[in-house]
């Protein structure tokens, strides 16, 4: 196969990027690839870059060095000010992609239809019709058809959080962003939403999640990269990295979580860990 | 004991209405233009480039951090001399409470703005909206039911001050008793009409911003 071909398979590409906060470097020289159709689950302790990471790949943080490409679109940081993309190149860049976060962040003054037809009116030029059938469509994927007139303020975590995925989608982005989605919600409503997420899988979609669902990462991902202290200390299928770490600190953070979660089993799917 | 006769006011009606009608027009027009400047300097202040946001911090301090009686007088008499542009006392009054409330409003502008939850901004750049899509679709109308209560208020802070128009022979509702009252020997009852006016125009003014303010505490 020729490095063309290759390179058009790889839906997120990721080239030794590095981010500081100050004194402190909480990302050393990242590589990754993310296979078109992919699910790439980012597990790791907090503080170890990986949500940093995933905001990195949709440029809400801005890298210091390195090279992000997701799709077509290509940017390099060299961590001067003066060489940093402009305004609209960013808008472009983040528009191909959609972000979910732990914490919704849906638009209080709109309702859920306006919600979701935002993006696709507003940075899409599309007309509202048309924005708010594919609107209506989205929010039907997700099971709440019936909410459109709703404000957010009067839905559950879990509602919100399907609104904020069908808001994402509705821009047809080329990967997914997922940072902790399920993190900010009650135990008994993470499952409607990793049942959304894992029906994106199948469909093909193109996902990075963070999360500290191992057992759902096992279930649904392609791939599992386990970070610590802003490096990559293993990656690979999950039946791998998560039931046969190579690195001593992959084994020691899962037996952490195991030992906490000993019993659980995935809230979407069932599995046991 | 004091002998009220507030009969003899009743000739000089006509420029105590007069006076009541300068100072809501002023009130109106440096409420209307003072507003603009706020809305130029808040927003302005927020902008990445210091060349702009560093000029309208001065200003705003400077306005926030001097007296406005000093500043009418100021504007009155020291600004003609140092530009060369000649100005009636109206409109150096009128220029100094529009910049002076322009000032405040800024701030509060500034502080909406400011409180709106970063998260919200982000939700807005990761759907590809740039900074000025941003603002005036996700960030705006969020602001601006928070910022509506201190600007009614703001708003009543510049009623009050247009009596000090009278300073400069502004022809407000003070400045007309002090007229009558050299008139007519009767301060007491000059003096206690213009209070009491005020406060009939404030108290409703007040109570509606006190609404408004308790609305929007429910409603957050």
């Amino acid at each position: 196969m020729s490095t063309s071909d290759s390179a058009a398979d790889i839906a997120i590409s990721i080239r030794g990027l590095r981010k500081s906060f100050g004194d402190l470097q909480v990302l050393k020289n990242i590589s990754l690839d993310v296979p078109r159709g992919s699910v790439v689950a980012l597990i790791g302790p907090s503080g170890s870059g990986k949500s940093t990471l995933l905001r990195c790949i949709n440029l809400l943080t801005v890298p210091d060095g390195g090279e992000i490409r997701v799709g077509e679109q290509a940017l390099q940081f060299t961590g001067q000010a003066n060489c940093l993309p402009g305004d609209k190149v960013l808008a472009g860049f983040r528009a191909r992609t959609g972000m979910v976060f732990q914490h919704f962040n849906l638009f209080p003054h709109m309702t859920v239809l306006q919600n979701v037809m935002e993006g696709p009116v507003t940075v899409l030029k599309k007309p509202k019709a048309e924005a708010e059938a594919t609107a209506r469509r989205l929010l039907a994927k997700v099971g709440l058809a019936e909410r459109a007139g709703m404000l957010p303020d009067k839905m559950s975590g879990g509602q919100k959080q399907r609104v904020a995925i069908a808001r994402a989608l509705a821009m047809e982005p080329a990967v997914m962003l997922f940072d902790e989605a399920t993190s900010a919600l009650d135990p008994e409503l993470v499952a409607e939403v990793l049942g959304v997420i894992q029906s994106l899988a199948k469909e093909g979609m193109t996902m990075v999640l963070v999360t500290h669902e191992i057992a759902f990462a096992r279930e649904v991902a392609d791939q599992v990269v386990f970070m610590r202290d802003g490096v990559v200390v293993e990656a690979g299928v999950p039946a791998q990295v998560i039931d046969h770490p190579k690195q001593e600190a992959t084994r020691a953070f899962l037996g952490k979580i195991v030992g906490s979660h000993a019993a659980h089993s995935c809230s979407a799917c069932g599995a046991t860990l | 004991m004091y002998e009220w006769d507030f009969s003899s006011l009743w000739q000089y009606r006509s420029l105590l209405i007069g006076g009541i009608g300068y100072t809501l027009l002023f009130t109106v027009i440096c409420v209307a233009v003072g507003l603009a400047m706020g809305v130029v300097a808040g927003l302005g202040r927020l902008s990445r480039h210091v060349w702009i946001s560093a000029p309208l911090r001065a200003y705003v301090e400077v306005f926030r951090c001097t007296p406005v009686l000093v500043q009418l007088v100021w504007f009155y008499y020291a600004l003609p001399v140092l530009t060369g542009i000649e100005m009636s006392a109206t409109m150096a009054a009128a220029l100094c409470l529009s910049l002076y409330g322009g000032a405040f409003y800024a701030e509060i502008i500034r502080g909406g703005v400011i409180a709106t939850d970063i998260g919200q901004t982000e939700a807005g750049q990761a759907l590809g909206m740039t900074r000025g899509q941003v603002m005036r679709r996700v960030v705006l109308p969020q602001a601006f039911k928070r910022m509506v209560p201190p600007l009614v208020s703001q708003s009543i802070m510049q009623l009050k001050n247009t009596s000090l128009l009278s300073v400069l022979a502004v022809p407000d509702l003070l400045y007309q008793g002090q007229v009558i009252a050299h008139d007519t020997y009767r301060p007491l009852e000059v003096y206690t009409f213009i209070a009491v006016a005020y406060f009939l125009i404030l108290l409703p003014a007040t109570l509606w911003a006190k609404r408004l303010e308790q609305n929007h505490s429910k409603g957050a």
